[in-house]
């Protein structure tokens, strides 16, 4: 196991090298000149005076190899940059936006957890059952709607509805911005916050709910056919002992590794439901980044996701390989 | 809820799926336990071709599959005809009706510059589709072909396109996408440029893990001995026994494809107007919500009913090519 999680930790370190490395290239090397954007952008044709001393000021005169040199020692040093846009520290932002981020991702991904993976077991227990059925179309359903516009209609139905209708009060759900602010235990909303967060959660809950529902679902049905049931039920174990002592267990391998893996897809949702809800995170930060074409913001944001989402999967696959040694004797065995 | 009420799985006995029992006597030819073995051993290997016509008939009574097929052919046949069913263009101004709810005169009624919405959706079929299906194949043609190399070649080489579509996958997808498309500017082209160039990773993995099963087959073996060329061992041989899981994963993915598109068009790095994009159409209406929801809605179905059918289509191909799965 030692050796397993050493070469695994080893492995992430020239794969974030050269993500990021590709995503400064992409950012600071090809056409998408980086001093006109900051100068004015693109069509304005900005003065060609104000394109020198913005070159001049972030070194983009400097050849290329001297940039990312620059760029790498900087960022090993975890100092990010300053936003092009109003010069404030990306370290700052980041430190900020992540705060709220990982409250929101975590109610996201708690509701994933404990729905996505009750209504896959049900399903799965009572085959061809309506209730299973439902969750298979529903599952499909909830995976096609676009993030955005599910986030809107919940806005319309739970708020701007409401509130056309004259609703009292405690009814109304809020859907912009982070409201009062108030946690207690960092992550549990204490006071009238929770009216702002429970929009955000659900909408960035759903696709991953619906993925991992899925997944439990299949993996469960395939659990039930195995030998090891049939020897439980042979031994006179009750039904509810095998399914959920013999059976949850083993099924739940493929969903560690999915749940980890949606890791990403809540950061990919997360850009798109924060900027619906104007949730001040990480994600619209990105997208607030993407309209003012704030190179630093947008690449140092990026940096600390892919480093995040990297450590994760690493984390993901060492617990599988705990969980199932075929794995790590598997890759033994075969490197 | 009683777990008394739970029938003993009859697939033990069987080692069968019980699959659909709808068809099940279509099904098995020869019933009982030497069906079962029969197919349990194949399980192992990789799974045989089916006939085209036993996957038709499987796909029929599928039906949602079914479903989704029809309305999809739908969204073809409205992008096809799209000016011949559109009552105005897609950046037409009509007299001066400004966010008007649907009404007889306009259909999914007008927006904030008073174009027709219906149009504008029926042109964004266009646009959908074309995004969707131009960029599958290109990620399919990418996947397929670095995924192909890596399984067929194994050690070094494999190890070097693995390791090269792992950097990849440690940006979060929508990232990246949004990182690639920062920089190829805002039109149709370049956004199917994005996404078929970042939308290879899943099928290269596919593609990869099942030419590393087949070419552990003998009859792959017996064509090296003969002496075809590498090409024709992976694209006459190889491929045809690969294409099931491709076929499956590239119609979903381009449901997917539809989505990020929609996606990027909403975050501002898609096409800009007055193309009808239909995740363009939705950003559009996010400010006047509260007046105007029918400018939201009808794009925003628009997207959810064309990807459900990809999905639905998907699932349908993928139980009816291998009906053990599900």
């Amino acid at each position: 196991m030692l050796s397993y999680t050493i070469r695994r930790l080893l492995l992430v370190i020239p794969t974030v090298f050269f993500a990021l490395s590709f995503l400064f290239l992409l950012f600071f090397a090809l056409p998408g000149d980086p001093a006109n954007l900051i100068a004015g952008g693109g069509d304005r044709n900005p003065d060609p005076i104000v394109i020198q001393q913005v070159e001049e000021r972030y070194g983009l005169n400097d050849p290329l190899i001297v940039q990312f040199k620059d760029y790498w020692v900087r960022t090993v040093q975890w100092d990010l940059g300053e936003s092009f846009s109003d010069r404030q520290s990306v370290n700052e932002i980041l430190g900020e936006k992540a705060v709220n981020s990982l409250r929101l991702a975590f109610w996201a991904i708690l509701i994933e957890i404990v729905v996505g993976i009750s209504v896959g077991v049900l399903s799965a227990v009572r085959r061809y059952s309506l209730a299973d059925k439902l969750t298979t179309v529903g599952t499909a359903a909830l995976s096609a709607v676009p993030v955005f516009v599910l986030g809107f209609i919940l806005q319309y139905v739970f708020a701007v509805y409401p509130n056309k209708q004259g609703w009292p009060d405690w009814m109304k759900l809020r859907t912009s911005g982070l409201g009062p602010d108030t946690w207690a235990f960092f992550f549990i909303p204490t006071g009238e916050q929770w009216r702002y967060l429970i929009l955000p959660a659900v909408t960035l809950a759903c696709v991953s709910t619906a993925l991992a529902a899925r997944m439990t679902r299949g993996s469960m049905l395939e659990v039930l056919r195995a030998d090891y049931m049939r020897t439980a039920r042979a031994k006179g174990l009750g039904e509810r002992q095998v399914i959920y002592g013999h059976g949850l267990r083993n099924a739940m391998l493929p969903v560690i590794t999915l749940i980890g893996i949606d890791f990403g897809t809540v950061i990919g949702a997360a850009v798109l439901t924060e900027t619906v809800y104007s949730w001040p995170g990480l994600g619209s930060e990105i997208a607030n980044a993407i309209t003012d074409r704030d190179l630093p913001v947008l690449l140092g944001l990026t940096l600390a996701v892919t480093i995040a989402f990297s450590l994760t999967n690493l984390v993901v696959d060492l617990s599988y390989a705990w969980f199932d040694p075929r794995i790590r004797l598997g890759e033994e065995a075969s490197a | 809820m009683s777990d008394d009420e739970f029938p003993a799985d009859p697939s033990i006995y069987t080692a069968d799926d019980p699959a659909a029992p709808l068809d099940a006597e279509a099904e098995r030819p020869v019933g009982g336990i030497a069906a079962g073995l029969a197919g349990a051993e194949q399980a192992s290997f990789v799974a045989p071709r089916p006939l085209r016509a036993d996957v038709w008939r499987r796909f029929r009574q599928n039906r949602l599959a079914m479903a989704g097929l029809v309305f999809l052919a739908f969204v073809v046949l409205v992008a096809i005809f799209a000016p011949w069913i559109a009552p105005y263009g897609f950046d037409e101004r009509t007299s001066g009706a400004f966010r008007e709810a649907p009404s007889m005169d306009h259909w999914f009624g007008t927006d904030t510059i008073g174009l027709d919405v219906f149009s504008r959706v029926v042109y964004g079929a266009r646009i959908s589709l074309k995004v969707g299906f131009v960029a599958t194949i290109m990620a399919v043609t990418i996947g397929l072909v670095l995924g192909a190399i890596a399984g067929f070649a194994g050690g070094r080489t494999d190890n070097l396109i693995m390791r090269f579509t792992d950097i990849f996958l440690a940006i979060p997808y929508i990232i990246l996408a949004i990182a690639v498309a920062t920089i190829f500017g805002q039109s149709v082209n370049s956004v199917i440029l994005v996404l078929g160039l970042t939308g290879w990773l899943g099928i290269c993995r596919i593609v990869r893990a099942s030419f590393l099963a087949l070419s552990r087959l003998e009859y792959v073996e017996a064509a090296r001995a003969l002496g075809f060329s590498k090409t024709r061992i992976i694209f006459r041989h190889m491929l045809p026994n690969a294409l099931q899981p491709i076929i499956v994963y590239a119609t979903i993915g381009i449901g997917s494809i539809i989505l990020a598109e929609a996606a990027l068009s909403f975050l501002g790095v898609g096409p800009v107007f007055p193309t009808p994009a239909w995740g363009l159409m939705v950003s559009e209406a996010k400010s006047t919500l509260a007046v105007a929801p029918h400018m939201l809605f009808f794009p925003g179905m628009a997207i959810f009913l064309t990807v459900l059918s990809f999905v639905f289509i998907g699932d349908g191909l993928r139980d009816a090519l291998d009906p053990k799965l599900k």
